[in-house]
């Protein structure tokens, strides 16, 4: 097959036609902050806005999860107006998340803590007031808690979650700031949720988070 | 005296309001002291669990088990049963071969879908312009505390049903509450218990005046 060649950040890489910018950064160990992105999905989510990249030519950023590779393309992942995007989408998700990363099960693996470290800005969001939910944490499953105060939405556990055999039990409901990771009606995962706990693996956040002591080898 | 203790009772009614205004959905409950373990309804009993499977399964035979059918399928099984019970999303799930948790996200998703079952008493509080200026809030709150459930819930007993409309047009009678199709004008939390009392239910009053002569 014939390979793209394209400039990212003044390092030459090669990609195969047709694939997504950002998958080609990621794969040559280019970090791109990104938390909607799935690689198996046909479509890209293309919601959580931080993806953004400046191509030379191109007068406005783009988003690297929609855009597909091109052949002499030379891409600027720095670029001021790209970083002001991905700060603005980044502080926008902050202003609602329950900072607590002393606390929090995830602290050191967060992709959160990823992101704001390449994109050189605070966790906490400084132009906008907080706006926290304070929705009730679900400690029902005797694997993992799920917190929906720590959720980002990116839908990862949820495209997870609608790959395995079984009926899925994770979705999104309601509308609008009130969006949120749930089960059907709202109720406790309880034990209907033994199977697999991927979910859990492919949280960016402490969202989801394996109980004290426990950990993926303990699923039967 | 008297009228201190009110002014006294409706500014911490407003700051209750603005509280849940940022809180979404779940004050009511939250100040009922409830935990909210599902915000779906399920049939009461056999009969009306038998009616809800077999009016779905009517209404579900129209359609090809395609999964753009779904919007179509929830608003004639509501047509029939004016609400979208526990029973009726799974069978759709089902019958779509989809999760019930998406069933589930696109009914809360729409205004249009409705969780709980029409009770036997509307009540629509007005919340546009003039109502609000005259403090609308207050009264939707009145009622809230009163029937002891949020706004698009029903009564356990199935007597009333709270939500809010924008504007019923008379506004010269603001704050408005339509109750089964009349709007009742200037609706005042007193004014709340009085049309309670005219449907012979003292929901909640006794608790006041208990707690007022402790």
């Amino acid at each position: 097959m014939k390979m793209v060649n394209l400039t990212i950040d003044g390092k030459k890489i090669k990609a195969r036609p047709g694939e997504k910018l950002l998958w080609a950064a990621l794969d040559n160990g280019i970090y791109i902050p990104n938390l909607c992105a799935i690689k198996d999905k046909p479509e890209p989510n293309a919601a959580c806005r931080l993806c953004w990249v400046e191509i030379e030519g191109n007068k406005e950023p783009v988003t690297a999860c929609t855009i597909e590779v091109a052949d002499g393309m030379v891409v600027n992942i720095r670029g001021q107006n790209a970083l002001a995007l991905a700060r603005a989408g980044f502080e926008l998700l902050m202003a609602s998340h329950a900072l607590d990363c002393a606390h929090c099960s995830a602290n050191g693996v967060c992709e959160l803590q990823k992101i704001a470290k390449t994109l050189k800005c605070s966790l906490k969001p400084r132009r906008l007031r907080l706006l926290l939910r304070d929705l009730s944490v679900d400690d029902s499953n005797p694997l993992f808690t799920l917190d929906p105060n720590k959720c980002v939405l990116c839908g990862r556990c949820v495209w997870e979650c609608r790959k395995s055999k079984e009926k899925a039990v994770l979705g999104f409901a309601h509308r609008g700031f009130d969006r949120v990771l749930t089960t059907f009606g709202d109720e406790p995962i309880e034990e209907r949720c033994m199977n697999c706990s991927t979910c859990v693996e492919v949280c960016p956040t402490g969202a989801l988070a394996f109980k004290e002591g426990k950990k993926s080898a303990d699923i039967a | 005296m008297e009228r201190n203790k009110q002014s006294v009772n409706i500014a911490r009614i407003r700051c209750k309001t603005s509280y849940s205004l940022t809180k979404g959905s779940s004050f009511a409950r939250i100040e009922a002291g409830e935990d909210i373990v599902t915000k779906v309804n399920t049939a009461t009993n056999e009969t009306e669990r038998q009616q809800i499977i077999k009016e779905t399964g009517l209404i579900l035979n129209r359609f090809a088990r395609k999964k753009q059918h779904l919007i179509p399928i929830l608003q004639g099984v509501q047509g029939k049963l004016g609400y979208l019970p526990r029973e009726a999303m799974i069978e759709i799930a089902d019958y779509l071969n989809m999760a019930a948790v998406d069933v589930y996200g696109v009914v809360t998703f729409y205004n249009q879908f409705r969780l709980n079952p029409p009770g036997k008493h509307s009540i629509r509080v007005c919340l546009g312009t003039a109502c609000h200026m005259k403090g609308g809030y207050i009264t939707l709150d009145a009622w809230k505390r009163r029937l002891k459930i949020n706004s698009g819930e029903t009564t356990p007993d199935r007597e009333f049903d709270l939500d809010i409309v924008a504007c019923v047009g008379c506004c010269t009678k603001a704050p408005v509450t339509v109750v089964d199709g009349n709007p009742e004008g200037q609706v005042e939390p007193t004014r709340v218990d009085g049309i309670l009392l005219g449907f012979g239910h003292e929901y909640g009053t006794k608790d006041k005046e208990k707690s007022e002569s402790n």
